[in-house]
């Protein structure tokens, strides 16, 4: 989706090395996907679920 | 050497001859962390597996501007681009399951196509905020 958008930034974070974030955000399992620090998606989801988290978290910072 | 022969010629089927060039811009420290160290290893034998794949190492400390540029606040990290940087990370060592999403990253960036459905990609052009997506993973 990164790739799609000039606004959208996809990062893969390997938790076990970033404990801080782990707590940060709660990661209790993998994958976790954080949108902004808004949106939370838990396991893998079809794309259409991811799509609308994205769509979320973009519209929360407009609002914001 | 970190990678086993299986997969050496595993990986050379599957990004061995890219359309195009993927550059890896990879941020480490002169002191390097053992995560950091592994990193460098591992990308440094994946360029020798794929003439079109380019790898550049820059100190995270030393070349901060460069890092905030890209958004770097965290160190081992790679970025995935072709002609222009489209905003794809790796934070941490990239391995097991992050080897595969890695080599899938260079496959998408070398073909200039993400993959997604037509609707997806309408959806997403449309937006205007800046949106920042973690995915926590691990090896296993």
């Amino acid at each position: 989706m990164a790739y799609e958008s000039p606004w959208i930034t996809g990062a893969a974070v390997e938790a076990t090395e970033y404990p801080h974030l782990v707590q940060k955000y709660g990661v209790m399992g993998v994958p976790r996907s954080v949108f902004n620090e808004s949106t939370f998606i838990e396991g893998a989801v079809p794309e259409t679920s991811f799509l609308e988290a994205v769509l979320e978290a973009a519209a929360a910072s407009s609002r914001s | 050497m970190l990678l086993k022969e299986k997969d050496r010629k595993e990986i050379q089927k599957l990004i061995g001859e890219l359309p195009r060039e993927v550059k890896l811009v990879m941020f480490t420290q002169d002191f390097e962390c053992d995560y950091c160290s592994q990193t460098r290893e591992l990308l440094e034998e994946l360029t020798t597996l794929a003439p079109q794949l380019k790898l550049e190492v820059h100190d995270f400390a030393e070349e901060k501007r460069l890092a905030d540029g890209y958004g770097i606040d965290k160190i081992p990290a790679i970025i995935v681009q072709g002609e222009e940087d489209r905003g794809i990370r790796f934070f941490g060592v990239p391995a097991g399951y992050e080897f595969a999403n890695l080599i899938g990253a260079i496959q998408m960036v070398a073909a200039g196509d993400s993959g997604l459905e037509e609707s997806t990609r309408e959806a997403l052009a449309r937006i205007k905020e800046k949106v920042l997506i973690q995915v926590f993973v691990t090896p296993t």
